[in-house]
């Protein structure tokens, strides 16, 4: 039995329904992410297994029992928050031993507990030094010190990272995951921030207006998005609007609107005559002058240049097409010194593999 | 550059340091000294020179013949007999239980008031200060009406008392009314300083601590309660000194009984006209006043450093 079991749950503001019907179970030891835009419903969902707010229906399940009238201070769940919240009275040790002397554990367990604390998050110097005197960054590793220390059965962080630089954040990331692995404590992690969710997650649940529109691993989530909001949240997407013309054993054609005819992955549940809108991914576009058609799996199509964003790594090509359709593509900037391989108005060639693409029926 | 900044500096501290110089330090010096004094013929301070009709003035003290014109005798008298001592405790017996009450009556006031909705919070903080609106010996006097016997809180009091078969009591001119009264007069100096703070209070902070185990109760004395402090150590100053030298609610609604330092201080100046004496007991009541907060910096600073390690 997962370690988290959430019930069809529901929660209303007057109004609003910020969560609406939400099912979904995590396992022990996994790193669970709640990705979506800002009222989408994640932060009350996380907020209701911290014990914050109680659902007005269904069910939330830790570990076999019903949380229904347990208080926050009675849950084996502990919270970092995204302005940290550290007690500013109180010293870096004084701050992580706060939870263990809520359980009154003896003084002599609660000094060795800090001292490893903050041995995991490397503050070992730190120990006497009062939250006004540390960085930003710092701050943040107190907070999941504080937060770890007595080992809860679920650690839930709500956007940790979002006040960080970015720089700093994608360390604190790679900190995460270290720590997460070295703890083996579940964490249900809420972020806006789709690189971060794809960085650290082993799952995904991406929601938007209370909903999760799509559940799984990131990978999937990013390659085969379930629907448009998916697809047009996580990462930069071309969606191109196209109906179904023929359907085949395994792939099937569609015909992308004003632009012709191209082979695609076959979707379950279409018919002939399925509106809906091709998914593809820039990096997954190739591009050249002229570019071989001796694959039968590739789909070519002609554009002319529109316009060039150079962004260091990578140079981002925006191509348009026949029909006047504007096509995200990008090119790793491969050759030293050179910013990038066509200049505005260049005739070029587009193709991808017929399955790169991903067909969202409407 | 260097000097034009410290002009800068002395003309903008030059007027307040003027001011306290004025109106704090001399009169203080001058009340220090005359405690040295005797008293004059006919109140007041025995003179140090004499001016003659012509206007000329001459010094009366010399090197010789000072000790007839300073002693320490004021002080051996407020030394030697102890109804002095025992009145400068019943003094602060009284400011501390005032302290006390306001504490306790103001704190979840000053938290609801801080709590409440934005235009709520304005309109109850103005109702707190409403009461500066009107005199404060008439304020007085309105409770000398509701503890007096006619009164009808007085009555009712009494009834219910006798329904236990306890005896009337007289509630004004009684310990207690001197008591209600130095509360009534000094709550909202405890509420404001600590509304002041407690409204600055980040509210995740409780629900952090909730969410690592801490119940209604540990929240309240782990968080709120330290955070709070310099909101409670400003409104126990603004409450404790006043009430210290505090002589019109003693005079207006004390018994016999209830006379406090301040009633003494007011009377050796005005009735009895003992300046000397007067002004003993000025400065022993704040040189006492400053060790007390000598005493409790010292404790506070002992506190934070055991904190710390």
């Amino acid at each position: 039995m997962a370690l988290l079991e959430i019930r069809d749950v529901v929660k209303k503001f007057g109004d609003f329904t910020a969560v609406n019907h939400v099912s979904l179970s995590i396992e022990a030891g996994e790193f669970f992410t709640l990705l979506g835009p800002s009222g989408c419903g994640k932060t009350t969902l996380l907020r209701m297994l911290a014990g914050f707010e109680k659902p007005d229906h269904g069910q939330i399940i830790l570990d076999g029992q019903d949380m229904a009238h347990v208080p926050p201070e009675k849950r084996p769940v502990h919270t970092v928050f995204q302005n940290y919240a550290l007690f500013p009275h109180m010293t870096v040790a004084q701050n992580i031993a706060f939870p263990l002397k809520m359980e009154q554990r003896p003084e002599a367990e609660i000094k060795a507990m800090v001292q490893e604390a903050l041995e995991d998050v490397r503050l070992q110097q730190f120990a006497t030094r009062f939250p006004h005197e540390l960085s930003g960054g710092q701050r943040q590793r107190v907070a999941i010190a504080r937060a770890l220390v007595s080992r809860p059965r679920l650690l839930l962080l709500d956007e940790p990272l979002s006040a960080l630089d970015a720089k700093l954040r994608e360390q604190m990331q790679i900190e995460l995951i270290t720590l997460q692995k070295e703890v083996g404590v579940t964490f249900v992690y809420v972020t806006h921030d789709q690189g971060e969710a794809l960085a650290l997650s082993h799952r995904i649940a991406v929601m938007n207006k209370g909903k999760v529109e799509q559940l799984d691993v990131p990978e999937t989530i990013y390659s085969y998005p379930k629907n448009r909001f998916v697809a047009d949240f996580i990462g930069q997407c071309n969606l191109l609007d196209a109906t179904v013309t023929e359907i085949g054993a395994e792939r099937m054609k569609i015909e992308i609107a004003g632009v012709g005819i191209a082979e695609a992955q076959k979707v379950e549940g279409i018919e002939i005559g399925t509106k809906g809108a091709l998914s593809l991914r820039p990096e997954k576009i190739k591009l050249g002058v002229t570019l071989p058609a001796d694959d039968a799996d590739e789909v070519h199509f002609k554009g002319q240049v529109h316009d060039c964003l150079y962004l260091g790594d990578v140079t981002i090509y925006i191509i348009e097409l026949e029909n006047g359709t504007l096509v995200e593509t990008m090119l790793p900037n491969s050759d030293p010194g050179k910013a990038k391989f066509f200049d505005d108005n260049d005739l070029v060639e587009l193709a991808w593999r017929f399955d790169a693409g991903h067909f969202l029926p409407v | 550059m260097a000097h034009s900044k410290h002009t800068t500096k002395w003309l903008i501290s030059g007027p307040p340091l003027l001011y306290l110089l004025i109106f704090f330090a001399i009169p203080s010096l001058i009340m220090a000294f005359a405690a040295f004094r005797f008293p004059g013929d006919y109140g007041g301070l025995m003179p140090l020179v004499s001016t003659s009709d012509a206007g000329a003035s001459t010094w009366l003290i010399n090197q010789n013949n000072w000790r007839e014109f300073l002693t320490l005798e004021n002080f051996l008298r407020f030394v030697e007999d102890k109804v002095y001592v025992e009145l400068f405790i019943k003094s602060f017996w009284y400011a501390g239980l005032t302290t006390l009450v306001c504490l306790v009556m103001a704190y979840p006031l000053a938290w609801l008031i801080a709590r409440s909705a934005r235009k709520t919070r304005d309109l109850l903080v103005l109702l707190v200060i409403l009461p500066f609106w009107s005199n404060f010996l008439i304020r007085v006097y309105a409770w000398m009406i509701i503890l007096g016997p006619q009164s009808y809180f007085s009555s009712t009091l009494n009834k219910v008392l006798a329904v236990f078969g306890i005896e009337p009591v007289s509630l004004l001119f009684s310990q207690f009314a001197v008591i209600v009264g130095l509360v009534y007069v000094h709550l909202p100096f405890m509420v404001l300083p600590l509304y002041a703070n407690l409204e600055k209070h980040d509210m995740t902070l409780l629900d952090a601590a909730q969410d690592l185990g801490a119940n209604a109760w540990q929240r309240f004395w782990k968080v709120t309660w330290p955070l709070s402090l310099p909101g409670v150590w400003a409104g126990v100053a603004l409450v404790f000194i006043p009430a210290l030298g505090m002589f019109a609610i003693p005079d207006l609604l004390g018994g016999t009984n209830s006379m406090m330092v301040g009633n003494l201080i007011k009377q050796q100046f005005l009735d009895s006209r003992d300046w000397p004496f007067g002004s003993v007991l000025s400065i022993m009541l704040t040189l006492t006043v400053l060790l007390l907060a000598a005493i409790a910096s010292w404790a506070g600073s002992r506190h934070k450093k055991k904190g710390k390690k």
